[in-house]
C-alpha cells in the first residue's frame, strides 16, 4: 500500500503538498478499505473450498451471490402470486355479492410466505418499533437519574441487576405476558410483533438509561450555576442546559443500544420463530436443502450490512442533532 | 352484549333464510353454507405427510371453499399442539396420538377432535453407519448379496447387548412421547426382544425409560440427522424426508420403514380443536372438503401428480429439502442402505385404502400402545377405549364433507365406495412385522397378546 501511494506521489509531484496528502488521505480511505474486502473474500473462497458439511461444500462468495439472486427472483415470483391472488379474490367476492347482496365483501392480506425481502423489512420495523419505544422511556428516564441524586440511589440497583440479562431470558416471559394481557378480537399488530418488539425494548433500554444520566449528571458545573444565577425555570433549564449538554452521551448510549436490539431481535426471532430475518436463517437450518447454507450467509450478510447501516445513520442523526461535531467522528 | 348476541342471532337468521332460498333455486351447491371464519392459520412440521394442507393451498382447493388460509411451519410438536389449544392455529397436521392424548389428559389436557386422517405409512426407522456396520452381519442376505427385507431387530439385540456389556447407554431418538414413531419404534424393537422401557405417569415418571433396554427421547423430526450426526442418538425414527436425508448425507442408513412394521397404518391426522368445530361447523365441513380433494390429487391416476407435488413441498415455506431427496420416498420408491433402492409404491398413502377416513379402530390402536408401554397407567374396559375413540374421531364430518363433493359433483360416488356404509372399525389387520392379529373390537384381549409389554391386570 505504502509503495503504491510512494509512486503515485511520484507521478504527481506537481501539486502542492497539502492537495497530495489529502489526495492521499481519500484514496487511503477508499483503497484500504477495498483491499482489506477482497483479501477476506480471497481467504473466504479458500476457506469454503476446504470445508465439507453434510450439507455440501460450504458456500462461497460466488454461491452465496447467485444465491442473492435467486432470493430477488423468489421475490417476484411471490410478488406476481400475491397479484393474482388479490384478482381471484375480487372474482369471488364480486360472485357471492352476487348472490347474497347483504356480504360485505372484505379484502384478506396475501396468504403466502414471506420471501427475504419481506423478512428485510419486517425485522427493520420491529427492530426500529422497539428501538423507538426504548428511547421514549430511557431518555425522559435517564434524565430523570442523571438530575437526581436519591433518585439515582435508588433505582441503580435494579438498572444493575437487569442490564446484564440476555435477551433469551426474557423471551418466555414476555411470550406468556403478551399472550396473557394482548388479547383482543382482531389485532391491529401480531402477537408475534408485540414479542419480538418488548424483548427489544427490555434489552436495549439500560444503555440508553445509563448513557443519558451519565450524560446528564456530569455536565459542566459553570453551566448549572449560570442556570441557577438566571434561575431558570426547571423546564427551561433541562431544555438549554441539560439536553444540549447531554447529547452527546445519549448518543452514545442510543447507538450501543440500536446495535444490541438488532443482535438481540434476530435471536429472538430464531427462538420465538417470529417472522424477520432470524426466523428465515431458522428455517433454512431446518430444511436441510443443499442449498441452506449458502441462503443463510446471504442472511448472514444483510444482516451484518443492516447492523452496520443503522449504526451509522445514528451516527449521521448525532451529527446532525449535537452542538459537539467532534464527539460524533468515530 | 346482550344486543350484539341478538344481531348475531338476526344476521344467522338472515344467511339461514338466504340460505334456504337459494337452496329452492340451486338445490345442490347451496346446501353447505358459507364458512363463519374465512381467514384461518394451519400449522405444520416439516415432513413430507404435511402434503395435503400444501397441495390444498396451492391447488387453490382451500380458495373454492371460501377459505384464506395461512400455513406456517411450527418449531416442535409441542409447539403446534399448544396454538392449537390456545387458538393461535385454527388447526394442524398432528401426530394421530395428539388429539388422543389431549384428549385423555395425557400431557396437554383438551378437546382436539379429527374429522379427516391425513395418510398412511410414510416414517422409517433409521440407524447410524456405525450401528449398521455391526447389525449388517446379522442379517441374512439375498441371492444379489442385499439384506433380505423386513430387517428385525433381532439383528439389532446384539449390538444393544454388546453396548450394555461396556456399560454404554443405547440411546435413540423419536419425535414426540405420543408419536406414532415412538410407538413404532418400541413395536420394532419389542418385536425383535429388546425392550424399550416403560412409563408411569402415575409416580411422575413421564421420560419412558423404566426397564429400558433403549433409551428413547424427544427430537424434533428436522433436527434427527444433525443429532444423529453428533452421536447423541445412534438412531432414529421419524417420518419423511429425513430418513432420505440420512442417506444423501451418508451419515445413517435406514433399516426398516413402517409399512413393513405394520401395513398400512395410519400416520397422521388433521386436528381442530372442538371449540372451534362447534364454532365453525361450515368451516369444518370446507376444510375438510378442501383437504380431501387434495388427497385425491396426491394420490390421482397412480401418482401421477407425485413430481409436481415434490415440487411443491420442497419449497423453502414447506419441506424445503431437496427435491431428489423428497422425491425418493414420495414417487414410491424407498433407499435403504445408498445404492438399495427399492420399489415401495405405497410408501406414502394420501387417499387410497379410505387413507382419509378417520377410523375408530386406529385411534384404538393408539389407545392400546398406551397402555402396552404404561402412558394409560391402569387397566380400562373395552367400552372406555370405544368411548374415546369416538369422541376425538369424528367421521360424521368427514361424511358431510364427502356428501357434498359428491352434491357438488366435484368428486363422485366412486371416490367413497365404502365410506357411508362404514362402521368405523377395519377388519382385523393381519400385516404386522411379529405376525399379532389387530381387532380394533376387542382392545383388551389384543394388549394381552404381546410378549413385551403391559398386559390387563398389571400396573407398575
Amino acid at each position: 500500500m505504502t509503495t503504491i501511494s510512494k509512486k503515485l506521489a511520484s507521478n504527481t509531484s506537481g501539486i502542492s503538498f497539502k492537495s497530495l496528502s489529502m489526495a492521499n488521505d481519500s484514496m487511503k480511505n477508499v483503497l484500504l478499505p477495498l483491499i482489506g474486502v477482497a483479501c477476506f473474500l480471497v481467504i473466504w473462497a479458500i476457506a469454503a473450498s476446504n470445508i465439507q458439511t453434510s450439507l455440501g461444500q460450504f458456500p462461497g462468495p460466488s454461491h452465496v451471490m447467485e444465491q442473492f439472486g435467486t432470493l430477488y427472483q423468489e421475490h417476484v415470483a411471490e410478488r406476481d402470486k400475491a397479484t393474482s391472488f388479490y384478482e381471484r379474490q375480487e372474482k369471488r367476492n364480486a360472485e357471492r355479492v352476487a348472490k347474497d347482496p347483504n356480504y360485505q365483501p372484505k379484502t384478506r392480506a396475501y396468504t403466502g410466505k414471506e420471501t427475504f425481502i419481506d423478512q428485510i423489512f419486517t425485522s427493520l420495523t420491529t427492530v426500529l418499533s422497539g428501538f423507538i419505544l426504548a428511547a421514549i422511556v430511557a431518555i425522559p428516564l435517564g434524565i430523570a437519574i442523571g438530575l437526581s441524586k436519591s433518585l439515582n440511589t435508588a433505582i441503580n440497583p435494579i438498572i444493575q441487576i437487569f442490564k446484564p440479562v440476555s435477551p433469551l431470558a426474557w423471551l418466555p416471559l414476555v411470550t406468556m405476558v403478551v399472550s396473557a394481557v394482548y388479547t383482543t378480537s382482531d389485532p391491529m399488530f401480531a402477537k408475534s410483533f408485540i414479542v419480538s418488539l418488548v424483548t427489544v425494548t427490555l434489552c436495549c433500554l439500560w444503555p440508553m438509561v445509563i448513557n443519558t444520566s451519565v450524560g446528564v449528571s456530569s455536565i459542566n458545573a459553570d453551566w448549572v450555576n449560570v442556570s441557577k444565577v438566571l434561575s431558570l425555570p426547571s423546564w427551561v433549564h433541562i431544555r438549554r442546559i441539560v439536553l444540549p449538554a447531554a447529547v452527546p452521551s445519549i448518543f452514545v448510549g442510543m447507538r450501543m443500544s440500536i446495535g444490541i436490539a438488532w443482535m438481540v431481535l434476530i435471536a429472538a426471532e430464531m427462538l420465538a420463530q417470529n417472522p424477520g430475518l432470524g426466523k428465515f436463517v431458522w428455517d433454512e437450518f431446518q430444511n436441510g436443502s443443499s442449498q441452506s447454507l449458502s441462503r443463510i450467509m446471504a442472511a448472514v450478510i444483510v444482516i451484518g450490512l443492516i447492523g452496520f447501516l443503522l449504526d451509522r445513520s445514528m451516527l449521521s442523526l448525532q451529527r446532525i442533532l449535537s452542538w459537539d461535531k467532534d464527539s460524533a467522528k468515530r | 352484549m346482550l344486543t350484539k348476541k341478538l344481531s348475531k342471532f338476526n344476521k344467522s337468521i338472515c344467511s339461514a333464510v338466504l340460505i334456504g332460498c337459494s337452496a329452492i333455486t340451486s338445490l345442490t351447491a347451496q346446501a353447505l353454507g358459507y364458512p363463519e371464519k374465512e381467514e384461518l392459520k394451519f400449522g405444520f412440521i416439516k415432513l413430507t405427510d404435511m402434503a395435503p394442507i400444501a397441495i390444498a393451498y396451492e391447488k387453490g382447493f382451500f380458495e373454492d371453499e371460501g377459505l384464506y388460509v395461512t400455513i406456517e411451519a411450527q418449531a416442535n410438536w409441542k409447539v403446534l399442539l399448544d396454538g392449537v389449544i390456545d387458538g393461535r392455529l385454527d388447526g394442524a397436521h398432528m401426530l394421530a396420538g395428539q388429539p388422543i392424548a389431549a384428549s385423555i389428559g395425557y400431557g396437554t389436557s383438551a378437546e382436539i377432535i379429527t374429522p379427516f386422517s391425513m395418510d398412511l405409512n410414510g416414517n422409517g426407522i433409521t440407524v447410524s453407519n456405525e450401528i449398521w456396520k455391526q447389525m449388517k452381519v446379522n442379517i441374512p442376505k439375498q441371492a444379489d448379496g442385499k439384506p433380505v427385507h423386513p430387517i428385525k431387530a433381532d439383528a439389532l439385540k446384539p449390538v444393544v447387548e454388546k453396548y450394555a456389556d461396556q456399560g454404554k447407554p443405547f440411546n435413540m431418538g423419536m419425535v414426540f412421547p405420543v408419536s406414532t414413531h415412538n410407538y413404532e419404534l418400541r413395536y420394532w424393537l419389542a418385536a425383535g426382544g429388546i425392550h424399550p422401557g416403560y412409563y408411569a405417569p402415575h409416580k411422575g415418571d413421564t421420560s419412558g425409560q423404566l426397564d429400558a433396554e433403549v433409551l428413547l427421547s424427544v427430537t424434533p423430526p428436522p433436527q434427527m440427522p444433525a443429532t444423529l450426526e453428533a452421536g447423541t442418538i445412534y438412531g432414529y425414527c421419524v417420518g419423511e424426508p429425513w430418513n432420505q436425508q440420512a442417506v444423501f448425507k451418508g451419515i445413517g442408513v435406514p433399516v426398516v420403514i413402517d409399512y413393513e412394521i405394520w401395513k398400512d397404518n395410519p400416520e397422521k391426522v388433521f386436528g381442530i380443536s372442538k371449540t372451534f368445530a362447534e364454532k365453525y361447523p361450515n368451516t369444518t365441513i370446507r376444510l375438510t372438503r378442501a383437504l380431501i380433494r387434495a388427497a385425491k390429487w396426491l394420490d390421482e391416476n397412480n401418482n401421477a401428480n407425485r413430481p409436481e407435488a415434490v415440487k411443491i413441498l420442497s419449497q423453502s415455506n414447506y419441506v424445503g429439502a431437496d427435491y431428489d431427496v423428497i422425491a425418493n420416498s414420495m414417487t414410491g420408491t424407498f433407499e435403504y442402505e445408498k445404492g438399495d433402492k427399492r420399489a415401495v409404491p405405497d410408501f406414502n398413502v394420501f387417499f387410497r385404502y379410505n387413507a382419509t377416513y378417520p377410523y375408530y379402530s386406529d385411534a384404538i390402536w393408539y389407545l392400546t400402545q398406551m397402555r402396552r408401554w404404561g402412558q394409560i397407567h391402569e387397566d380400562k374396559p373395552d367400552s372406555w377405549y370405544k368411548d374415546v375413540a369416538e369422541q376425538v374421531y369424528r367421521p360424521d364430518i368427514y361424511k358431510k364433507a364427502a356428501k357434498s363433493l359428491i352434491d357438488d359433483k366435484l368428486m363422485t360416488k366412486e371416490d367413497f365406495v365404502t365410506v357411508f356404509d362404514e362402521d368405523g372399525y377395519r377388519n382385523p389387520q393381519t400385516h404386522f412385522i411379529d405376525g399379532i392379529v389387530y381387532d380394533g373390537t376387542k382392545p383388551n384381549e389384543y394388549i394381552n397378546k404381546f410378549s413385551i409389554g403391559l398386559k390387563s391386570g398389571t400396573t407398575l
